[in-house]
């Protein structure tokens, strides 16, 4: 599956790329792309992950490169 | 500006006053005094880059930009370079204020481009007019779209008649008329008269939430320059981090020489560190010109089709609905005894009561209302034609096999089309000519996309030999197949594939209803829209909302231009960043060098990207 966030400030190009590239490392993640123009991040997933566990790890992730970036998570 | 932005520019005006007092007060060079009196702008324009610095050394990021100002920085105080410290963190500042400002205001522009979301449906509560959220209106309501505003919902027109512009859509400045039982699509503006509007789709489904969200995913598709971008970023900072710590280590040990000296020079180095001109631009720009050509009417899925787009090379283009307009109409009208107004009487008495597209055709060239009183007997013979008796004459409307049939002998006719032959009592009336028309714009379409280097233009279609061949002539293509069956098409996609070279592209253009499989087998496919089919928006990856094969070009010369501005950042920043950092290990760059080549060329390549969205038509046309 395809999911979609919105991220709240995300004020620095180069952690949008460091985002993408350590999300994308994740082995349940297929691909992950980290736009800073639209500021958002979708994620790309095999259908049957737990979405909330994989979400708590991307957050981890997120806070970790930039602490004042914010994942709204529907 | 926003708030965050305002409070960085009182710091920067402050830190700035306060720069040059420390400078200008009569301190002797390196006391503590100076460096007390230097320590208070420094602080006041970069306590907040310390503190991210420690916070996100404790995350483990080592390489962070943040941390690397620090260090950069600090290190320019240890060896008492004090103004040089102060100076840097501040240009720092005022480069990064400028990004924020520059891609803040590029992001605002993209979204004017694309400013076709509606902020309200009118609907009728007890006869008052009220004002809705359009994601609350059902399927089958009526809404009310007064003058001037724009149409929320895809819906059908039951009350009223006016006329929208459509070139928030589809770019096309002339504005259509609608009346009673046409269709509408949501994002046009209502512009003169009111029209009640029965909505045929919710919001989510309607045109207008398809195209955002088509627009705003793009971004999701990157092009080869964007996944490189960010490849690189991945190694350039580690790398260049590396290559400051040998910097300050090694020739001080070797040389035996000025360790002060040396780890000057490797802070220049960390000050150059950050890729962010390259990280935020290249997006930045296949972004832009993704958003300007949506606003002419062209939708693309990605960046990455912007990159093949460029390199078209073969050209392959489906007939019915993409060179030509899909719709039957009389073409000719060759009378052999009578008058040619009573030829297309026959023919339309003849075939008032079939449901035939080609009678279609013929009733509406006629024009008239057919007076069904003078027909008393009409009979339609399958795969022939049309016997009828009109006026106690014998007519017959058809084939040659229905005249043959008849003994009636036929005059040839060289044009290319479909026949309708009529006899009147056995005697050979005429025929009328019914032909798909090809596009006004379709020729100079195919000139246009020669001038831009596509090597062949190829035209599929299942229409017999003969038309495919007149078609093939009048628009000037270089190949024509014809009598091809759906699954025929895809092989000869796949033959053409072959013929291309290794960099070139191949693109097919359909009109998206029966294409989708060859559509996905081109390296680009686009689909004619017709003004919000879903099919084609969903098979393709470039969607024409005004069905016109002349944005082809455009498409085109976005996808060229967008690229140069590109490659043009690419080279730009990395050529001055490589510079710098070459003139820093040889000590002819200082620390406000640096900081140009990081913040500054950021701004200057922030700017370029802008341009991509300004999109100049037929700016490069050699014709």
């Amino acid at each position: 599956m395809k999911k979609v966030f919105k991220l709240i400030d995300l004020d620095c190009a180069n952690c949008a790329a460091k985002m993408e590239n350590a999300i994308k490392e994740l082995p349940e993640v297929d691909d992950a792309v980290v736009s800073f123009m639209t500021q958002k991040m979708t994620i790309k997933t095999a259908d049957d992950t737990d979405l909330d566990a994989l979400m708590a790890k991307v957050v981890k992730i997120c806070k970790k490169v930039e602490p004042d970036c914010e994942i709204v998570l529907k | 500006m926003s708030k965050k932005q305002k409070n960085i520019l009182i710091r920067i005006i402050a830190a700035g006053i306060l720069l040059v007092i420390a400078a200008l007060l009569p301190l002797e060079d390196k006391s503590p005094l100076r460096l007390a009196a230097f320590l208070v702008p420094y602080g006041i324009i970069g306590w907040d880059i310390l503190w991210k610095a420690i916070r996100n050394i404790k995350n483990g990021q080592v390489f962070d930009e943040n941390f690397l100002m620090a260090v950069a920085t600090i290190g320019a105080l240890a060896v008492k370079e004090y103004p040089e410290a102060s100076a840097v963190m501040l240009f720092y500042q005022i480069g990064e204020l400028f990004q924020s400002v520059a891609v803040g205001k590029s992001r605002k522009n993209i979204a004017a481009l694309m400013d076709i979301r509606p902020d309200h449906a009118n609907i009728e509560v007890d006869g008052k007019l009220e004002e809705a959220d359009p994601e609350e209106i059902e399927q089958g309501q009526i809404i009310v779209v007064k003058p001037g505003e724009r149409i929320p919902l895809d819906g059908v027109v039951t009350d009223g008649a006016s006329t929208i512009d459509t070139s928030a859509l589809t770019g096309e400045s002339v504005p259509r008329t609608v009346k009673e039982g046409d269709s509408v699509i949501s994002g046009c503006i209502n512009q003169n008269g009111t029209l009640k509007v029965e909505v045929t789709k919710e919001y989510e489904d309607s045109t207008v939430s398809k195209i955002l969200e088509l627009v705003e995913n793009s971004a999701s598709k990157k092009a080869k320059a964007e996944n490189f971008i960010t490849k690189f970023a991945k190694y350039y900072t580690p790398a260049v981090v590396i290559s400051a710590l040998l910097l300050a280590l090694i020739p001080p040990l070797v040389t035996d020489g000025n360790w002060a000296m040396w780890i000057h020079r490797a802070l220049i180095f960390l000050v150059i560190s950050c890729p962010c001109a390259l990280v935020i631009s290249v997006p930045l720009s296949f972004f832009g010109g993704i958003g300007g050509a949506s606003k002419k009417g062209i939708l693309i899925k990605g960046g990455n089709f912007l990159e093949v787009m460029a390199n078209a090379e073969i050209i392959v283009f489906d007939k019915t609905g993409t060179l030509t307009k899909g719709v039957f109409e009389v073409n000719e009208i060759h009378p052999h005894v009578i008058e040619e107004d009573k030829l297309l009487e026959l023919a339309a008495y003849a075939e008032s009561y079939s449901d035939h597209p080609i009678a279609h055709s013929i009733s509406s060239k006629y024009g008239k209302e057919t007076d069904r009183s003078r027909i008393s007997s009409n009979e339609e013979i399958s795969g022939h034609g049309i016997k009828a008796v009109i006026d106690e004459h014998e007519i017959c409307a058809g084939n040659s096999k229905l005249m043959d049939k008849m003994g009636v002998d036929i005059v040839p006719c060289d044009k290319t089309g479909t026949m309708v032959h009529i006899s009147d009592n056995g005697q050979y009336a005429g025929h009328i000519v019914i032909a798909d028309r090809i596009k006004e714009t379709s020729q100079s379409a195919i000139k246009r996309l020669k001038a831009r280097g596509v090597k062949q233009t190829v035209m599929l279609t299942g229409d017999s030999a003969s038309a495919a061949e007149a078609a093939m002539k009048e628009l000037g293509l270089d190949k024509a197949y014809s009598e091809l069956l759906p699954a025929d098409k895809v092989d000869k996609v796949e033959k053409l594939m072959e013929e291309k070279s290794p960099k070139g592209s191949l693109v097919f253009v359909g009109d998206g209803i029966n294409d989708a499989p060859v559509l996905s087998r081109a390296d680009v496919g686009i689909a004619m829209g017709s003004l919000g089919s879903d099919a084609a928006i969903e098979a393709a990856d470039i969607v024409l909302m005004d069905d016109d094969p002349e944005k082809i070009a455009l498409a085109m010369d976005i996808s060229k231009r967008t690229l140069r501005i590109v490659y043009q950042n690419i080279i730009f920043a990395l050529g001055v960043k490589f510079i710098v950092l070459l003139l820093g290990a040889l000590g002819l760059a200082n620390m406000w060098l640096a900081v140009f080549a990081d913040v500054g060329v950021s701004v200057i390549a922030i700017l370029n990207a802008m341009r991509a969205m300004k999109i100049k038509e037929n700016s490069s046309d050699q014709n």
